[in-house]
């Protein structure tokens, strides 16, 4: 059985002009232990899926679904508060600002404390212990130490890895990273992807990439669905998307690598929408 | 070296003095320590690496919002220093800066027309009906239609503000422009619009461009030179070329290694290694 799966979702936002589309009919599924990506520029509706299927987008929005299952759990008819037993331990989330995602007034040992404290039957000593834990398995170094520090006095780095750490605090058996590493430094990117998969493939949970950047995706993905303007463009898995690409879209994207450029021009992916017509 | 170099830059330091407190001493930090480069006219540097390794501080010594603490800078044989000699509205002419974010760098209650305008009002006597026949002129330049020039920045999308401040930019026709991560906030297919832009700009009017980045792939495609930066020192100065096949830095090979590959071969050995 898949541990996620959703069926024709759509999503639509009341605005001043009428309603707007942001996803229209859009299925996702993703199995244990399985790294998906979701590839597409702003505006594509990526974020808004993961989103919806949380239960965090604002009550504008009125989401649709023929399905939309967790380990057979029905998401759609859940109470708030029911989705907050789900949320933070069996599904989490890592977002895009590590240092706007942390709240500046509590030490990072507090705030990832906080997460054990609400899901599990830990006590006092029990959190310190397995907040320390935590932090020397995503490579937080002088954990003990570093318990006390506040969000500021980390680098962007460090503070993604609080992150990271607070996702992973109860083990989750779905992660989704929406452009966890956006913000960083290359170098630091890739401490951060490989720590991601790295986590992953130990504890066999599913984790979904949200990105626009072809790079991580190559990097990390085990399947990719590419996404634009609301609709799933394709999905296929990441050796085949690359070696050869169905949708136009995607060649374009892909063609627009700048290490993919021969010749003096980008081709960009207007060029191939006048041909491709999507 | 030939009279085409245009930028030259000799042995620059910048150091700032961080205040002391009630349990902290006094001390100096060392942003850019001993930088010396040569950019030759219609070319492109592209100076890499990571947050915090002094390239935006060079960005901004180039640009003249900062001096220098020590070395010479030199514009087209001017010298720069304005920390002895202040800054006037010829110097001003001749370098311009692009800066990261576009939805930063624009002022959301001015109208496109009038950012366009305002360098020329600040730095010429050009009459008034000049000034708006060469923003009309820029805006086609840079791909924006002439109903933009009354439009505010909020209607505009992110690559579109992105050719508003190259436009602004390039009002003044400077003899350099130096970009400060000009596409990193942007998506992929607008990043490949943009770097077709700048790099038709450049033939058309010669102009130098320093580039600032951290994305390799886009340095690959658009630099003649390259420079890498580490902890304010350069620690790899050559031709595109030379750094990217041979490296010599330890930090340069970090970087390099740490760029995603988006190639199939590493996709497959990648797969494999998973599988074993």
């Amino acid at each position: 059985m898949s541990l996620l799966e959703i069926r024709n979702l759509k999503v639509e936002f009341d605005t001043a002009k009428g309603p707007f589309k942001a996803l229209d009919g859009v299925d996702y599924t993703v199995d244990p232990g399985e790294v998906l990506a979701i590839v597409g520029e702003s505006g594509s509706g990526k974020s808004v899926a993961m989103l919806a299927m949380m239960g965090l987008l604002p009550n504008t929005a009125t989401i649709t679904a023929d399905t939309m299952t967790f380990e057979g759990l029905d998401l759609q008819n859940l109470t708030a508060k029911d989705r907050r037993k789900v949320i933070g331990k069996d599904i989490s989330m890592i977002f895009q600002e590590p240092i706007a995602s942390l709240n500046p007034c509590f030490t990072v040992g507090f705030q990832l404390g906080e997460t054990l404290k609400t899901h599990t039957d830990l006590k006092g000593r029990q959190i310190k212990d397995k907040v320390v834990d935590l932090m020397t398995s995503v490579g937080i170094p002088d954990p003990a130490g570093r318990l006390n520090a506040f969000p500021h006095q980390m680098s962007g780095g460090q503070c993604q890895r609080v992150m990271i750490a607070m996702a992973i605090a109860c083990s989750p058996k779905l992660l989704i990273a929406d452009e966890p590493t956006t913000a960083l430094d290359v170098t630091i990117q890739k401490q951060i992807l490989d720590l991601l998969v790295k986590l992953q493939q130990d504890s066999g949970m599913g984790l979904i990439m949200i990105t626009h950047d072809m790079g991580v995706v190559a990097e990390t993905a085990d399947r990719v669905i590419v996404q634009y303007k609301g609709r799933k463009m394709e999905e296929a898995d990441v050796l085949s998307l690359f070696e050869s690409p169905q949708n136009p879209y995607t060649k374009a994207l892909l063609s627009a690598l700048p290490e993919n450029a021969t010749g003096d021009r980008l081709p960009t992916v207007s060029d191939f929408a006048e041909a491709g017509g999507f | 070296m030939s009279e085409d170099v245009i930028l030259k830059v000799r042995d620059v330091y910048r150091t700032y003095d961080i205040k002391g407190g009630l349990f902290k001493k006094a001390s100096t930090l060392t942003a850019v320590k001993g930088v010396s480069l040569d950019v030759e006219r219609g070319t492109t540097l592209a100076v890499v690496g990571e947050s915090g390794c002094g390239k935006s501080t060079l960005a901004r010594m180039l640009t003249m919002i900062d001096a220098q603490t020590s070395g010479t800078i030199e514009i087209d044989g001017l010298p720069i220093d304005i920390s002895k000699t202040g800054i006037s509205k010829e110097m001003r002419q001749t370098v311009q800066i692009v800066f990261q974010n576009p939805y930063g760098s624009l002022n959301p209650r001015q109208k496109i027309g009038h950012v366009l305008e305002e360098p020329l009002l600040l730095n010429t006597d050009m009459p008034p009906a000049e000034r708006q026949d060469l923003a009309l002129q820029m805006l086609q330049k840079v791909g924006l239609q002439p109903e933009h020039y009354g439009r505010y920045p909020h209607m505009f999308s992110g690559g579109q503000r992105q050719r508003i401040a190259i436009a602004r930019a390039i009002m003044m026709k400077p003899k350099l422009l130096v970009l400060d991560e000009p596409v990193s906030a942007l998506d992929l297919s607008v990043q490949a619009q943009i770097l077709n832009l700048l790099a038709d700009l450049q033939d058309e009017m010669g102009l130098t461009y320093v580039f600032i980045s951290h994305d390799l792939s886009v340095v690959r495609y658009i630099a003649d030179k390259v420079m890498v930066m580490y902890f304010g020192e350069v620690v790899e100065y050559g031709t595109r070329d030379d750094v990217f096949n041979n490296p010599q830095h330890e930090y340069t090979k970090t970087l390099f290694a740490a760029t995603p590959r988006a190639d199939v071969d590493s996709i497959r050995k990648r797969l494999a290694a998973k599988a074993a």
